[in-house]
């Protein structure tokens, strides 16, 4: 493990902790743009956060440390995968454990503390949130997998940054039916996982619809702020792997600081645009029913299987 | 080259068949038809630069005339008169028709096997796409219940056969080619006055009106 190597992890991980309430916030902005409002700006998510960090955390009573440390496991798992997987430079000295299996659990093992958490309130909410919760994780876990497999087949391994530099080295293969449907499959997924339109609106209250926040309906202060930006933290790492898995190009190859540089713009600039775009065509769609959602994610499983048959009978 | 426009247009024809399955709108579904008829067209217009053949250029027109042009106008014509323009409930739900669609894409890829085995070669290689076209038309002609989906089950069907046939033979003499599709235009255009029957008769066009006899 070089010096290098440990900046270029570090780098890393302070664009996405920094970058993600700024990820947000530019969303939300472009949101309110397209519908002809102000909007509180770029920062607001991270001013949100500061004034929440001040505030005392209060507990509900009959709560266990499954509660409390819900949000510490969704924050520490989505953290483990922002230093290993492949966002700024390949030549990460972590590179063995960024496995696509072992970033895929990682980010059940985060559903997987909120949701317990959820249910450990013993509200209502937390409950019914809880269930909706698993009930997308479950349906759309597989469909990460096929769409992570259908990339590793052509690559031969299923290190996510071996997919990545195999697509640097032969460009073309981005072109190929496999890719494109394993990103049209991936796509569907991310939206699923990150809690966005139309599988669960983000900014809702409503508690015939909310996914996300029914879960996290009791958490105040300290609490709610991990749980913010580790939420934050999350729709930045899915995004970015998106991003770096299909378009992979301005991703450092060796950890000299220049190019860390230009590779961190080049990575803000990527998941910036594609952050803007997801927005962009949220205005444009409602939520669907709930009952629709296990079509939408068994069509995105369709594509991923067809992706994997795909890669490895048409090319 | 050549290897990657033949995967692309393969993976194009075998998604806007699966997309068939999951749209509602009838419209939607017939502008899919349009895709599918173009990107049949495109098949040959390929096999046609790959083997100088004028013929399959000529093929390809014809394709491109009747899959993309006069059937979906048809189609068209049916939608704007019968005023239904979703299939209201299909015999099996979107989610499992869906997932039904990955299982019969991976019995296609493993019955065109030996088929592949006997000329490996890029086109063979995306045989499977064409077979798995022509299950999906079965399975959409099995499930729907609207007059109109199952002529666009039909239209599926025929569509995989032309790519089976395509892929296959690299390109089908214009005499097949011409046969075929006067076949399938006379059989939409009867299918057509049958949906009008039935909507003047029963109101709708739904086929579970047809399993009793009245007079």
């Amino acid at each position: 493990m070089t010096a290098a190597g440990v900046v270029g992890v570090l780098v890393q991980v302070a664009v996405v902790v920094g970058g993600a309430p700024l990820l947000v916030g530019l969303m939300r902005q472009v949101r309110a743009l397209l519908e002809g409002r102000a909007g509180a700006g770029v920062g607001q998510p991270w001013r949100d956060l500061r004034k929440l960090l001040k505030k005392e955390a209060v507990r509900p009573e009959g709560t266990s440390w499954i509660y409390t440390s819900g949000p510490l496991v969704l924050f520490a798992s989505t953290l483990v995968i922002a230093a290993v997987a492949p966002f700024v430079s390949t030549a990460s000295p972590l590179d063995g454990v960024a496995d696509l299996f072992a970033v895929v659990s990682l980010l059940l093992l985060g559903t997987v503390g909120l949701t317990l958490a959820g249910l450990d309130t013993g509200t209502a909410f937390g409950g019914m949130g809880a269930s909706r919760e698993v009930t997308i994780a479950a349906l759309a876990e597989p469909t990460i997998l096929l769409a992570g497999f259908a990339l590793s087949a052509r690559v031969g391994s299923s290190n996510l940054a071996d997919i990545v530099a195999g697509t640097l080295a032969t460009p073309a293969q981005v072109l190929s039916p496999a890719t494109l449907l394993a990103a049209v499959a991936f796509a569907v997924v991310v939206i699923a996982e990150a809690g966005r339109l139309p599988v669960d609106n983000p900014a809702t209250h409503l508690e015939l619809t909310m996914i996300h926040e029914a879960m996290i309906l009791e958490y105040a202060g300290r609490d709610l702020a991990v749980v913010e930006l580790a939420s934050a933290m999350r729709l930045a790492v899915l995004l970015g792997l998106s991003v770096n898995l299909f378009v992979p190009w301005g991703v450092a190859t060796s950890s000299a600081p220049l190019a860390l540089l230009g590779a961190t713009a080049v990575f803000a600039l990527k998941v910036g645009v594609l952050g803007a775009v997801l927005a962009t065509f949220e205005v444009f769609i409602a939520k669907w029913r709930l009952f629709r959602v296990p079509e939408l994610l068994a069509g995105s499983f369709l594509f991923g299987l067809l992706a994997v048959s795909a890669s490895f009978f048409l090319a | 080259m050549f290897v990657q426009i033949l995967d692309l247009v393969c993976g194009g024809l075998l998604l806007s068949g699966v997309l068939m399955l999951w749209r509602r709108e009838l419209v939607a579904i017939v502008r899919l038809l349009v895709v599918q008829g173009v990107l049949l067209a495109a098949l040959a217009v390929l096999l046609g630069v790959r083997e100088q053949s004028v013929e399959l250029y000529l093929v390809a027109v014809g394709v491109l005339v009747l899959k993309a042009v006069v059937l979906p106008g048809v189609l068209h014509r049916v939608l704007r008169d019968s005023g239904d323009a979703r299939e209201a409930e299909p015999l099996v739900n979107v989610t499992s028709s869906l997932l039904a669609a990955a299982l019969l894409t991976l019995v296609a890829y493993a019955v065109s096997r030996p088929l592949v085995a006997l000329a490996p070669s890029a086109t063979t290689r995306a045989l499977p796409v064409g077979l798995a076209v022509v299950f999906l038309g079965f399975f959409v002609l099995v499930t729907r219940r609207h007059a109109l989906s199952q002529v666009v089950g039909f239209l599926l069907l025929d569509n995989g056969i032309a790519a089976t046939a395509f892929l296959a033979t690299s390109g089908v003499p214009l005499v097949v080619e011409l046969g075929g599709s006067l076949d399938l235009l006379l059989l939409v255009l009867v299918l057509q006055v049958l949906a009008a029957r039935m909507r003047l008769t029963f109101g709708r066009t739904d086929m579970d009106e047809l399993q009793e006899l009245r007079d």
